[in-house]
C-alpha cells in the first residue's frame, strides 16, 4: 500500500510541478507551454517508434498537418480552440492511418525512405496549395476564440499554457494507458521480433498501422496546440528539420521511459531558447554533440542517466524499477 | 513536340540525372555498400565543398579545388569511421542514423561559425562555363561534363568493386564480417578504407554539384532527401541501382517539368513512393539480405 502510495505521488508530482509554473515562472508561459507541446510530440514518436519500432524519419509532417488543420479549420471553419484540436487530431490520424496502410508493409531503410518521401511531399502540397496555407510565407490570422467560451486567451499566456497542460495531460494518460494495456504490449512484441508475433497469430501489419495512426493523431495535437499558441503555421513545421528534431527530443530524454518524451524537451526547448538568443549555430553545435554523445555512450537518454545517479545514490535499493 | 526538343529534353534529363548520381555515389558506397545508414553524407560533402571553395578563392584550378575537396571529406571521413562509424555498425538502423544526424549538426554548425551563412562561390573554369555545339543545338559544356563525369564515376566503381581483389575483399566483407576475419581479411581496413573513399566521393560530387546544388549552410540537410531516395530506389547492396535511380528519377524529374510543371515536384515524389513500394528492396537488390 505504502508503496503504491508512493507510486501514484511519483506520477501525480511532475504534473502538480508543471501547474505549480502557472505561478511560479509567470515570465516564461509561452515557453514553458512549448516545452509540453514538444514534449507531447516526442511522446507521440516513442509510440511509434520506441514501442512499435517503426522507424521514421518523417514525423514532423503529422506535427505540421495538425497544425495547419487547426489553423485552416480556425480561419474557415471555427474559432473554438477544442474544435480546432479535434479536427486536427483526426486529419493527422486519418493521415497516418492512410499512409501507414500503404508504407508499413516496409521496414528498415526502405521505411525510412518511404517516410521522408511521405512528409516531402506533404510539405510540396502545403507549399503549392497557397490559397489554403499561405504558401511558403506560412498560414497566419488564426484567432482561438476563448477555450470552453469562458477563458479567454490572455496576454500573458496563462490561459495558453494551462490550456496546453490540460490537453498535454490528457493525452499523456490515454498514451500510458494504451501502453499498458495488451495491445501495447504487442506493439513491444511486434518490435521484438515481428516474425514470431505473426507466428502467435497476432495482426501485425493492423497493430502496426494502428499505432502510426494513433501516434500520428498525437502529434497533430501538438501541432495543433503549436499552431494555436503561436497563431501562425510555417512550411518549416512540415520539414526534415522538424521531424529531426523531435527524433532527437525523444532519443535525448529516452525513449521507452515514462518521463523520457517530456526530459527531453525541457533540456531541449529551454537549452534552445537560451542559446538561440545568443546564436543559434552554437546551439546546433551543442544539440548535435549531446545527441552523438548520447547514441554513443547513454542508451537510454536522460532518464537512463537519472536512473543511474539514483542507483549510485541508493545502491541498496538498485534492481527494482 | 520535334524530334530535336524530345531529344533535347532527354538529354537535360540525363544530365540531371548523372547529377544526381555524382552527388550521391558516396552515399551509394557507404549506404548502399556498406549498408551504414549514413545520414551525414551531406555533411561530408559540405566539408569537401567548404575546402574546394577555399581553395578556388585561393586561386587554385578546378582540378585542383577537386582534389582538395577529395582530401578534406575523405580525411574527415576516415577520422569519423574511427571514432564514431565503427562501435556502431552492429548497432542497426536507428542508432546509426540518430548520430549521423548530430553528426551533420555538428558540421552545420561549426562550418557556419567558421564561414559565415553565405553562400559559398564556386565559379567554374571558362572551359566548363559555356555552350558546346553538339550537332542540333548548342548545349551547356557543363551539364556535358557532368555526364561524362557520371559515366567516368560509375566506371571507376564498377572496376574497382567488380574487378579488383580489393572490391571482391569488400564485398566479402559486408556479406560476412566475421567469416572474413577468419580467413584473415583485415575487415576493420577495408571498412575504413571504403568509407573514406566513399566520403571523398561525397566531397568531390560537392564540388562538382555545386552549380546545381549550390552550397550554403542547411546543404546537409536540404539535399539529404534526395541523396536517400536515389540509394534508396537504386537498393542497398549494389552501386549499380543508384545509377539506374539517378537516371530514372532525372528524367522522370525533367520530363514532369517540361510537360506538367505546376505538378512536377508531386510527380517526382509520387514517383519515388511508387518506386519504392513496387521494389521495396531496390530497382537493383544487392545479392543479399
Amino acid at each position: 500500500m505504502i508503496a503504491r502510495a508512493g507510486n501514484w505521488a511519483m506520477r501525480a508530482a511532475p504534473w502538480l510541478a508543471a501547474i505549480a509554473v502557472n505561478w511560479i515562472a509567470p515570465d516564461y508561459m509561452s515557453l514553458a507551454a512549448s516545452v509540453l507541446t514538444m514534449g507531447l510530440f516526442a511522446l507521440s514518436l516513442d509510440l511509434a517508434l520506441g514501442h512499435a519500432g517503426i522507424v521514421t524519419l518523417g514525423h514532423g509532417a503529422f506535427y505540421g498537418v495538425g497544425a495547419y488543420a487547426a489553423g485552416i479549420f480556425a480561419i474557415h471553419v471555427w474559432a473554438d480552440p477544442l474544435a480546432g484540436l479535434a479536427a486536427a487530431t483526426l486529419v493527422a490520424g486519418l493521415v497516418g492511418a492512410v499512409t501507414g496502410a500503404l508504407i508499413l508493409d516496409t521496414s528498415g531503410l526502405t521505411l525510412m525512405m518511404l517516410t521522408l518521401a511521405i512528409a516531402s511531399m506533404i510539405a510540396e502540397f502545403a507549399n503549392s496549395a497557397r490559397d489554403l496555407t499561405g504558401g511558403d510565407d506560412g498560414l497566419t490570422g488564426i484567432r482561438p476564440s476563448p477555450v470552453l467560451g469562458l477563458f479567454r486567451f490572455d496576454l500573458w499566456g496563462h490561459t495558453a499554457y494551462l490550456y496546453t497542460l490540460a490537453v498535454v495531460f490528457v493525452w499523456t494518460m490515454i498514451a500510458w494507458r494504451i501502453l499498458g494495456s495488451p495491445f501495447g504490449h504487442s506493439l513491444d512484441g511486434v518490435r521484438q521480433n515481428a516474425a514470431r508475433m505473426r507466428a502467435i497469430g497476432a495482426p501485425v501489419r493492423m497493430r502496426l498501422i494502428a499505432a502510426y495512426a494513433l501516434s500520428a493523431a498525437m502529434a497533430g495535437t501538438a501541432g495543433a496546440l503549436g499552431a494555436q499558441a503561436t497563431k501562425t503555421v510555417s512550411l518549416a513545421s512540415l520539414g526534415v528539420l522538424t521531424s529531426g528534431t523531435v527524433l532527437m527530443v525523444a532519443v535525448l530524454g529516452g525513449m521507452r521511459r515514462r518521463w523520457g518524451a517530456y526530459l527531453g524537451a525541457l533540456v531541449y526547448v529551454v537549452g534552445q531558447n537560451f542559446a538561440a538568443e545568443i546564436d543559434p549555430f552554437r546551439w546546433m553545435l551543442v544539440i548535435g554533440l549531446m545527441m552523438i554523445a548520447v547514441v554513443m555512450f547513454f542508451e537510454n537518454g536522460l532518464a537512463g542517466l537519472v536512473d543511474l545517479l539514483d542507483r549510485r545514490a541508493r545502491p541498496s535499493t538498485g534492481g527494482g524499477k | 513536340m520535334s524530334v530535336l526538343s524530345l531529344l533535347t529534353i532527354l538529354l537535360d534529363g540525363l544530365a540531371f540525372g548523372m547529377a544526381l548520381f555524382v552527388i550521391s555515389v558516396g552515399l551509394t558506397i557507404t549506404l548502399g555498400l556498406m549498408r551504414v545508414v549514413n545520414l551525414a553524407h551531406g555533411a561530408f560533402a559540405m566539408i569537401g565543398g567548404y575546402a574546394g571553395s577555399v581553395a578556388l578563392a585561393n586561386g587554385a584550378g578546378f582540378a585542383l579545388a577537386i582534389l582538395i575537396a577529395a582530401l578534406a571529406a575523405g580525411g574527415a571521413g576516415l577520422a569519423a569511421e574511427r571514432l564514431l562509424f565503427r562501435p556502431l555498425y552492429s548497432r542497426g538502423d536507428l542508432p546509426q542514423a540518430l548520430m549521423t544526424f548530430g553528426l551533420t549538426f555538428v558540421v552545420i554548425a561549426t562550418l557556419t561559425i567558421l564561414f559565415g551563412t553565405a553562400i559559398r562561390i564556386m565559379p567554374l573554369p571558362p572551359s566548363l562555363a559555356g555552350l558546346v555545339d553538339i550537332g542540333f543545338r548548342a548545349y551547356p559544356a557543363y551539364r556535358l561534363f557532368l555526364i561524362a563525369a557520371g559515366a567516368l564515376l560509375a566506371l571507376l566503381l564498377w572496376l574497382v568493386i567488380d574487378r579488383t581483389m580489393f572490391g571482391a575483399r569488400l564485398r566479402a566483407a559486408v556479406d560476412n564480417p566475421r567469416m572474413c576475419r577468419a580467413i584473415g581479411i583485415d575487415v576493420d581496413a577495408i571498412f575504413a578504407t571504403t568509407f573514406a573513399a566513399g566520403c571523398a566521393l561525397a566531397g568531390i560530387g560537392a564540388v562538382l554539384g555545386a552549380q546545381l546544388m549550390p552550397l550554403e549552410p542547411y546543404y546537409a540537410l536540404r539535399y539529404l532527401v534526395l541523396f536517400l531516395i536515389v540509394v534508396g530506389i537504386g537498393g542497398t547492396g549494389d552501386f549499380r541501382g543508384s545509377l539506374v535511380a539517378s537516371l530514372v528519377l532525372g528524367l522522370i524529374d525533367t520530363v514532369g517539368k517540361y510537360f506538367l510543371p505546376g505538378a512536377s515536384s508531386y510527380i517526382f515524389f509520387a514517383a519515388v513512393i511508387g518506386l519504392l513500394l513496387w521494389r521495396p528492396r531496390g530497382l537493383v537488390p544487392g545479392p543479399s539480405q
